[in-house]
């Protein structure tokens, strides 16, 4: 069985539909990207997957379970981690404090308990730091460990989003558009990383607009324009694919 | 690190034993009660810290949670149960030692329940009035939470202002000691001025040290990913919507038992606690002690409140507030001018003094 599983997703904003009836599945321990030019519905699709947006109709089910309309934290609760298009951090707290956050749904001390700073919480929160830490190094970052992220370069705040998302260690990671606004020495990094996390055995689910990424790292591809599912294949079938390239492969921007 | 972060409240601690006799050789222990007074509004201001510098969520009606705090403690403590001791209810309660016994002026018997009761029904008044008020209104953001909860704290302050159980203008009046343990009781008079402080100082170190372990928790950390951003921190498990409450009900409760002890402190409590300018000054607080920085209010206030108890902004006392929450808004956007004005000139202190950084 697939880890998540699309039937017939739809979502429109006034007259236009974003998301037409799509349909496909992510395969667990693969990496399955989502791409198609501007405006073909990717992230409005992500956002419906995560729970930010509920669908007109369809159904998503995730690790055998429906999770159509759930809110976003009882998503990610159920083990899907997600990054942002434009990074989302708090940029008051350090890169470590942020990537804590994603291990709010591995850990359980309440309200009370921290007011109270009491014991059963210690070993927790240590487990937290010292999980946070990993993520850290994992990505690489340490140097900038205790800097508050506002100030940090924006790839380093992709990372430390990146980072927040792996500590949470997801069964589905979903990265909407990783490599937008980052180089071509920072997105070739990007790849080895992304097979580094497939390696944990965090399956990824990417949104992505820069196709020789997608052409490296990703195992299947699921092409959108204009909301509906054009074509579904490994890299080799999607690149020749006829109607993909004139649609995507053909455009100015692609 | 954790050393630096638990400062304040060892200080604070410290000072509530120490004070006393160094003000008294300096015969000046006239000073502690508005010392005392101003760790009671401190209290509510530190309430507000968490939920509006920490969380983000700005609440203009802090003074009403006060004011539900103090009129309620009072309210209950004043009634005089006298004329129906002999109702099973009655005798139960006074069975359990939850009543007290006394004499008015006029020497007429007074059975009351204890403040201990009025206090946890007081508090327990604030977290159901916040969770209620709360549970519709923080689904609001920024200048619509700010108006929301302004009109909620207009609403008590008309309450208070015109019910006559409450006392009207007039307030209540004749509010009894609060016997925390046999001999010592929150209760105003010189013999009781310098335990007073001590209990209220501690009060306000037990209080910033909740918050000290809250902001470095688990919870904590869900409170500030929040205030930047709710999708973000929605998309990582936190419930936003239930921190929110929850910090909300904390910035009440601390309102609240805030009111509870100035109020017996004083014997009396009045519907200017209630009063839309004081919401003002729980801001201004805030905002001056540099947002999500406890230290900086638990500073801020201290020096401000201590200040116009003195009477040294005379008749601008409100407008002082109102001018120092204009100044701060226009100088510094994310008001924390002061908060990192402090922060750079301790991190300069120690790289002076070693040399080598």
């Amino acid at each position: 069985m697939s880890l998540l599983e699309l039937e017939g997703l739809s979502r429109s904003f006034g007259g236009l539909r974003a998301v037409d009836g799509v349909s496909f599945a992510a395969e667990a321990d693969r990496i399955t990207a989502v791409i198609g030019p501007n405006g073909a519905g990717k992230t409005t699709l992500f956002n419906l997957i995560a729970g930010s947006l509920a669908p007109d109709s369809g159904r998503v089910a995730f690790d055998g379970a429906d999770i159509t309309g759930l809110k976003p934290y009882r998503v990610a609760r159920r083990g899907m981690a997600r990054t942002f298009q434009a990074v989302k951090l708090s940029r008051k707290m350090t890169a470590l404090e942020n990537v804590m956050i994603g291990r709010q749904v591995r850990s359980r001390a309440g309200f009370a308990s921290g007011m109270l700073a009491a014991p059963w919480t210690w070993g927790e929160e240590r487990s937290i730091r010292e999980e946070s830490m990993k993520a850290i190094e994992l990505l690489g970052i340490e140097e900038y460990r205790d800097k508050e992220t506002g100030s940090l370069p924006f790839g380093i705040q992709r990372s430390v989003e990146l980072a927040r998302a792996i500590a949470a260690e997801p069964k589905l990671l979903l990265l909407d558009e990783p490599a937008s606004g980052l180089n071509v020495r920072e997105t070739r990094g990007l790849a080895e990383l992304i097979a580094r996390i497939r390696g944990r055995g965090i399956t990824i689910l990417v949104v992505e607009h820069d196709m020789s990424l997608v052409m490296d790292v990703s195992d299947e591809i699921v092409v959108l324009s204009f909301g509906k599912k054009i074509a579904q294949g490994k890299p080799r079938d999607i690149q020749a694919n006829k109607e993909v390239i004139d649609i995507y492969l053909g455009e100015d921007d692609a | 690190m954790l050393i630096k972060r638990y400062l304040p409240p060892i200080a604070l601690a410290a000072c509530a034993f120490l004070l006393p006799p160094i003000l008294a050789a300096a015969k000046a222990s006239f000073l502690l009660t508005q010392l005392t007074m101003s760790a009671y509004y401190v209290l509510a201001s530190l309430g507000l810290c968490a939920l509006m510098g920490y969380a983000g969520q700005i609440s203009m009606g802090q003074a009403a949670f006060f004011a539900i705090g103090g009129y309620a403690s009072s309210f209950i403590s004043t009634r005089n149960l006298v004329a129906v001791a002999s109702f099973p209810a009655v005798r139960f309660l006074d069975a359990l030692g939850l009543l007290t016994r006394g004499t008015d002026s006029y020497g007429a018997a007074l059975l009351s329940p204890s403040p201990w009761i009025a206090c946890l029904c007081a508090v327990l008044l604030a977290v159901l009035v916040a969770a209620v008020i709360g549970t519709p209104v923080l689904r609001l953001k920024g200048h619509y939470l700010a108006m929301a909860t302004l009109g909620f704290g207009l609403v008590i302050e008309k309450i208070v202002r015109g019910t006559k159980a409450l006392g009207g203008a007039d307030g209540i009046s004749n509010v009894p000691a609060f016997d925390i343990f046999p001999g010592l009781a929150v209760t105003g008079g010189r013999a009781a001025r310098a335990a007073n402080f001590t209990i209220s100082w501690l009060v306000l170190a037990l209080g910033l040290l909740a918050l000290v372990n809250l902001v470095g928790s688990r919870a904590g950390r869900a409170l500030r990913a929040l205030h930047d951003g709710e999708e973000a921190a929605g998309a990582m498990g936190v419930d936003t919507a239930s921190y929110k409450l929850k910090v909300f009900v904390l910035g009440a409760v601390y309102a609240a038992v805030a009111g509870v002890l100035l109020t017996h402190y004083n014997g009396s409590i009045g519907p200017g606690e209630a009063n839309v300018m004081k919401s003002v000054r729980y801001v201004a607080i805030v905002a001056v002690g540099g947002m999500a920085n406890l230290t900086g209010t638990l500073v801020a206030g201290l020096i401000l409140n201590f200040l116009s108890l003195r009477g040294v902004f005379g008749r601008y006392d409100d407008a002082v507030f109102g001018i120092i929450l204009i100044l701060v808004m226009m100088l510094a956007p994310e008001a924390r001018a002061l908060g990192l004005g402090a922060k750079a000139a301790l991190a300069a202190l120690p790289r002076r003094r070693g040399g080598s950084g």
